[in-house]
């Protein structure tokens, strides 16, 4: 086994007591001496502060925007093309059977499209993008940081250093000087909560993250966290929610794929498994991702196998995510089910430690999302 | 005070011994957030697995540290799990157990063996 990488924010994480744990060939941190519990509800009252550093980060060229976009349209059912400059959207890669390579931001800026991609899948992703882009160059950027600040007061405390970002509508991208730092900025993030994604050179990114923990209402914020919070936010994390076996239409992420991109729209198809999911946006799914509410106080975590009736032999479907949900107050959960059992008010059952526990289908998000529109 | 390998505190009063995890084990499994205890009455093995406690991070289990009787457990507990967190061997004890032969107790560690095996 090779050695976990380090972000260029290690040190600063182990300086700030942080808990340390391999994830995705890095060493990042789970948690910090706050708990698990505590970032979380500080990331829905005031800010948090997450180091992303390993997520990938990737350039698009072509002689122009449009020439990058309509080669990245080939791999990805959305707009690309038609995404107005400094706007960025959530994307997902397919495979030629239908399934989901990965999921990701794209980000239209100016004369080039910038992704953001999972820090587990981004070898694979750059394989895939340069075996199947003609005509562009594909750069990898290994050189910036990426941090998240998330939670009502990010805009507050962001604006403090660069007044502009208050303008930003969620979505919206610039490229900022944050208190003399060159960032790559998206009004977006994984919690649910209002926010920015700042893209900073390495060499500077400490300073800034120093900068940023310095304000009153920001704490740094460990991986444990991150996930409670998507989860809350009904958020798919790849690998879990979604893979090479579920198609974008079963994930309920079909609103990833604009009109135009349909059946009978103007750049129908033309992406990997597009007969396969065109068909499925048409006549819907056999089975679809759903939020579930084990009625009980015991988390029901990823495995868990889900059953329609208590008495039932077959199961009808897993849990793919799961955990205790510190907002919400009570165990939280998503899985797959059967059209027939995903709608909300359902009630089915989860096999916990042998016995057969009920669980409501319900509505995702969790916890209404904050975003600033 | 007695302390297992597993972290558990056992705490003699009579002839009934109440029983926790530390504080070092609250720390390690991070925020509890669910707590199964077992049936008052049941008749407990030493090593036999009677709780469940699920943290945010996983779920783990918790052995009788000694065969007995469970003749009490902490109903506050299990309503508000973050007791173990926040007062590990005091209001977040998990049951009462009577010992069926006190003599396994001898096996556990005292105060400053169980120091220094975390140390």
């Amino acid at each position: 086994m090779t050695e976990p990488r380090h972000t260029p924010l290690h040190a600063l994480h182990l300086e700030l007591g942080a808990k340390m744990v391999p994830f995705a060939g890095y060493e990042l941190p789970v948690q910090y001496p706050m708990s698990v519990m505590q970032e979380h509800q500080h990331t829905r009252a005031h800010a948090g502060l997450f180091d992303v550093s390993h997520m990938g980060q990737i350039v698009i060229r072509g002689d122009n925007y449009a020439d990058a976009a309509q080669a990245l349209e080939a791999l990805i059912p959305a707009d690309v093309l038609g995404l107005a400059e400094n706007r960025q959207r959530y994307g997902l890669l397919t495979s030629e059977e239908g399934g989901i390579l990965d999921d990701l931001m794209f980000a239209n800026r100016g004369d080039h499209l910038f992704l953001v991609v999972n820090a587990a899948r981004k070898a694979d992703d750059l394989a895939h993008l340069r075996a199947r882009m003609d005509g562009v160059a594909i750069t990898e950027i290994t050189d910036r940081a990426l941090l998240a600040l998330q939670g009502p007061s990010a805009e507050k405390v962001l604006a403090a250093l660069a007044p502009e970002v208050a303008g930003m509508r969620f979505m919206d991208v610039a490229s900022l000087r944050i208190d003399g730092v060159d960032c790559w900025v998206s009004r977006s993030g994984y919690t649910g909560e209002d926010g920015f994604e700042l893209s900073v050179p390495a060499d500077r990114s400490e300073e800034l993250a120093r900068k940023l923990l310095a304000h009153e209402e920001v704490a740094p914020i460990g991986l444990g966290a991150r996930d409670s919070l998507r989860l809350e936010a009904g958020l798919c994390l790849h690998g879990h929610d979604i893979d090479e076996d579920t198609t974008p239409v079963e994930a309920d992420l079909g609103w990833s794929i604009q009109k135009l991109r349909r059946q009978g729209g103007v750049r129908e198809g033309g992406f990997p498994g597009a007969a396969i999911i065109l068909s499925q946006l048409a006549e819907g799914p056999s089975r679809k991702r759903v939020g579930l509410r084990p009625e009980g106080r015991a988390p029901m975590r990823e495995g868990v196998t889900l059953f329609a009736e208590a008495e039932a032999d077959t199961p009808v479907g897993r849990i793919t995510s799961g955990g205790f949900g510190p907002t919400v107050g009570g165990p939280v959960a998503m899985g797959y089910l059967p059209v027939e059992l995903a709608t909300p008010g359902t009630t089915i059952h989860g096999e916990l430690r042998g016995r057969r526990l009920p669980l409501t289908v319900t509505p995702l998000p969790f916890t209404p999302a904050n975003f600033k529109r | 005070m007695k302390y297992t390998q597993e972290h558990e505190w056992l705490r003699p009063e009579g002839d009934i011994v109440t029983v926790g995890i530390t504080k070092h084990a609250t720390t390690q499994l991070g925020d509890i957030v669910f707590v199964e205890l077992p049936e008052v009455g049941a008749t407990v093995s030493k090593g036999e697995e009677i709780v469940v406690i699920e943290s945010v991070k996983a779920a783990s289990e918790i052995m009788a540290p000694i065969d007995g009787e469970i003749v009490e457990v902490n109903e506050a507990l299990a309503a508000n799990p973050a007791l173990a967190n926040q007062d590990a061997t005091g209001a977040g004890w998990f049951f009462k157990i009577r010992p069926s032969d006190p003599s396994q107790m001898d096996d556990c560690m005292d105060e400053a063996a169980y120091t220094a095996l975390i140390g």
